[in-house]
């Protein structure tokens, strides 16, 4: 191995990991939006637009991330609707990810007691105040392991971007392993950016969980 | 729209026939993940500490690591490290399955793990033996939280298989792009009919497969 | 009368913690014992010992002339002989009912299928629960699961039956209908070990009380005698602790 090469890569790797970090947080962010106001669309019923959530739902539940995109950077242009390839990473990313949050949070909304509304209810509280402050803090406490869990995917799932020719890590990787040859030294440093961006979010998620699973416990 | 291209020859067959690639690669990856899964499932709920430290790391490295960079090891790395030639489909079928295997070990576990002891007790107080215990009490149960969640993994893989395009095998999503190329002057839209196909045919792979798996999850509800 | 259980300077630790010490009750053929005490007074342990669910240190438990603690290796063909009811019924949730009951006679006894159904029903029906045949054990109540735990064990036709804490987990209204099966089964003359804080059914229902503390036996006697004359302190402010005088 050529400890040389790694310090001339550094460089590239390190603009495509900042890239890629940028495109997935800003992704994931309007994952967990997206996310909250279709679970919310959901939970109260609202007429027409719980359908089209649903369907959203499962259209993108049920189809991979990548032909996603292509469908979105490829497809969109030819009738009419232009985005940048980074426009349409953060929103491929963020409409695959509110798929998934909202399935989760939904879940979680799902999990508190009837008798919390009512009792939240009896002390006279409106309904959106009993969404806003008994459901969902409860529902989202309970659903914090499967959203650090969506994360934890959505951040790898940036690993596709290469192919709608966004510069990330797997680009840059793909790119020096052609130009170079120096394959191990490319995938050693793919790999060491891979830790540093999902290591620390899975180290977190561990602990919050162990935290998360006594508390319902109670001890 | 750019549909029509794909009523020009055999254009939606051999669409249809990319589909059949990755549901190929799903399959084989599958079956191996869920026989490789339970045997190393089973292993790790036992409590030795060796391989406690190995399915640890094991796992932590199929959670954190992007699939599409396992693929790039495999594919690339083989070839120029151990100078070994991998096909591209070969490689797609381990890395998948290497995935699978752990993602199905952690299942096994899991569900082992919540067989309430008192079950085996009950059944030991019955009188009956360690065998018989598994064979209808323990191994019944662990059946019926499995399936849904393996079945809801094989959805997963088909997804996963997208990203075979990448190290260049040529499954739904390449020959749509091939088709699009070869119609560039007559159908110049074709991009939007054909991927909204290849994302719908996606689709109808996946959705019956996932509501099955819903639908069992509810009907075996303990 | 014949004796059935033997318990034998019975000792069981975890670690260096003494959790019973000493223990030695003899049981008779038709006799009812009931074990009383304070949470954790090591009563619910004493129980899994007799059936071999825990490892003793020191001691023995025989069953007629069969030793089922310390554990053998065929240790089934004991433990048969032992019905138990738990606390929390632990039906197995994937079978019906019926064959709940039904599994172990087939299996364990390979007994033939029409006599094990045939006497299955009739034991369901006769705790008021043949209607609930084909249900799952999710659908019923807890005191109708704990009944059908109670006919699972039954049917095995045990030696002795032991019964833990089987009203623990249940909702006040549930209590009745249960111990109302198991004063039934006291009636014909059952052979049976029970572990429970209800006293007043302790009382109607005991042969002989057994009051462990500490890991000890502090008292034996007839349920007359412990609960009208209590000897010693403990037993005495144990029992206090069920009332609601003045002190």
């Amino acid at each position: 191995m050529n400890t040389n090469v790694i310090f001339t890569y550094l460089p590239e790797y390190t603009e495509a990991f900042v890239l890629t970090i940028r495109i997935a947080w800003l992704g994931i962010a309007i994952a967990f939006g997206v996310g909250i106001i279709s679970a919310f669309v959901l939970y109260f019923k609202i007429p027409t637009l719980s359908a089209i959530v649903k369907i959203y739902i499962e259209l993108f539940r049920n189809t991979p991330l990548l032909v996603q995109l292509f469908f979105i950077y490829f497809g969109l242009p030819r009738i009419g609707i232009n985005i940048s390839a980074e426009t349409c990473g953060i929103f491929g990313l963020g409409l695959l990810g509110g798929a998934y949050m909202a399935e989760s949070i939904r879940s979680g909304l799902d999990t508190v007691s009837e008798s919390q509304i009512k009792s939240a209810s009896a002390l006279g509280m409106t309904r959106l105040q009993i969404f806003r402050f008994v459901i969902f803090p409860q529902a989202v406490s309970v659903s914090i392991p499967a959203l650090l869990a969506n994360v934890i995917f959505l951040l790898k799932e940036t690993s596709v971007f290469s192919a709608i020719s966004l510069m990330d890590l797997m680009f840059t990787a793909k790119d020096l392993i052609g130009l170079y040859y120096n394959t191990v030294e490319c995938l050693l440093l793919l790999v060491v950016f891979y830790c540093l961006m999902l290591l620390p979010v899975s180290i977190i998620g561990g602990y919050v969980e162990k935290k998360v699973r006594f508390g319902m416990f109670g001890v | 729209m750019g549909f029509e291209v794909l009523l020009k020859g055999n254009n939606f067959l051999r669409l249809l026939l990319g589909l059949g690639v990755s549901l190929r690669i799903s399959v084989i990856s599958v079956l191996i993940s869920i026989l490789a899964g339970i045997f190393l499932g089973i292993l790790m709920s036992t409590d030795k500490p060796v391989i406690k430290l190995f399915s640890k790391i094991y796992l932590e490295v199929v959670r954190i690591m992007p699939q599409m960079v396992l693929l790039f090891i495999v594919f690339f790395g083989a070839t120029r490290i151990l100078g070994i030639n991998i096909s591209a489909e070969l490689s797609a079928i381990i890395v998948f399955s290497f995935w699978g295997t752990a993602e199905m070990a952690d299942l096994v576990r899991g569900a082992l793990q919540s067989i309430p002891i008192t079950q085996y007790e009950s059944s030991k107080a019955l009188g009956l033996n360690q065998t018989q215990t598994f064979v209808y009490i323990i191994i019944p149960q662990i059946v019926r939280r499995l399936i849904p969640l393996s079945i809801n993994l094989i959805t997963r893989m088909i997804k996963t298989t997208s990203l075979v395009m990448m190290i260049g095998i040529v499954e739904v999503l390449k020959v749509g792009q091939q088709i699009i190329e070869a119609n560039r002057k007559v159908s110049p839209n074709a991009a939007f009919g054909v991927f909204a196909t290849v994302f719908l045919l996606y689709f109808l792979a996946c959705w019956p497969i996932s509501l099955l798996s819903k639908k069992l999850e509810k009907k075996w509800e303990i | 009368m014949s004796d059935v259980l033997r318990i034998e300077n019975l000792e069981k630790r975890y670690e260096d913690s003494i959790v019973l010490d000493d223990i030695n009750i003899t049981v008779k053929k038709g006799e009812v014992v009931v074990i009383v005490g304070p949470s954790g007074c090591g009563k619910s342990t004493l129980l899994r010992c007799l059936n071999g669910l825990e490892k003793i240190q020191e001691g023995s438990v025989v069953l007629e002339d069969q030793i089922v603690n310390p554990v053998s290796k065929n240790q089934e063909k004991v433990r048969e002989k032992i019905g138990m009811v738990f606390q929390t019924y632990d039906l197995f949730p994937h079978m019906t009912i019926l064959q709940n009951v039904m599994l172990a006679p087939l299996k364990v006894k390979k007994r033939n299928k029409q006599d094990v159904q045939t006497e299955a029903l009739e034991l369901l029906d006769r705790v008021g629960l043949l209607s609930k045949k084909d249900k799952y054990p999710r659908q019923l109540s807890g005191g109708q699961k704990q009944r059908v735990a109670i006919v699972r064990a039954l049917i095995m036709h045990p030696e002795v039956l032991l019964l833990d804490e089987i009203t623990a987990a249940l909702d006040p209204e549930m209590v009745r209908e249960v111990l109302d099966v198991v004063l039934s089964l006291a009636k014909e003359g059952r052979t049976m070990v029970i572990v429970t804080h209800e006293m007043q059914f302790a009382k109607a229902v005991a042969d002989r009380v057994i009051f462990l503390d500490g890991g000890k036996i502090i008292e034996e006697g007839s349920s007359k005698e412990i609960f009208e004359h209590p000897k010693t302190d403990r037993l005495k402010t144990f029992l206090k602790s069920f009332t609601y005088d003045e002190q």
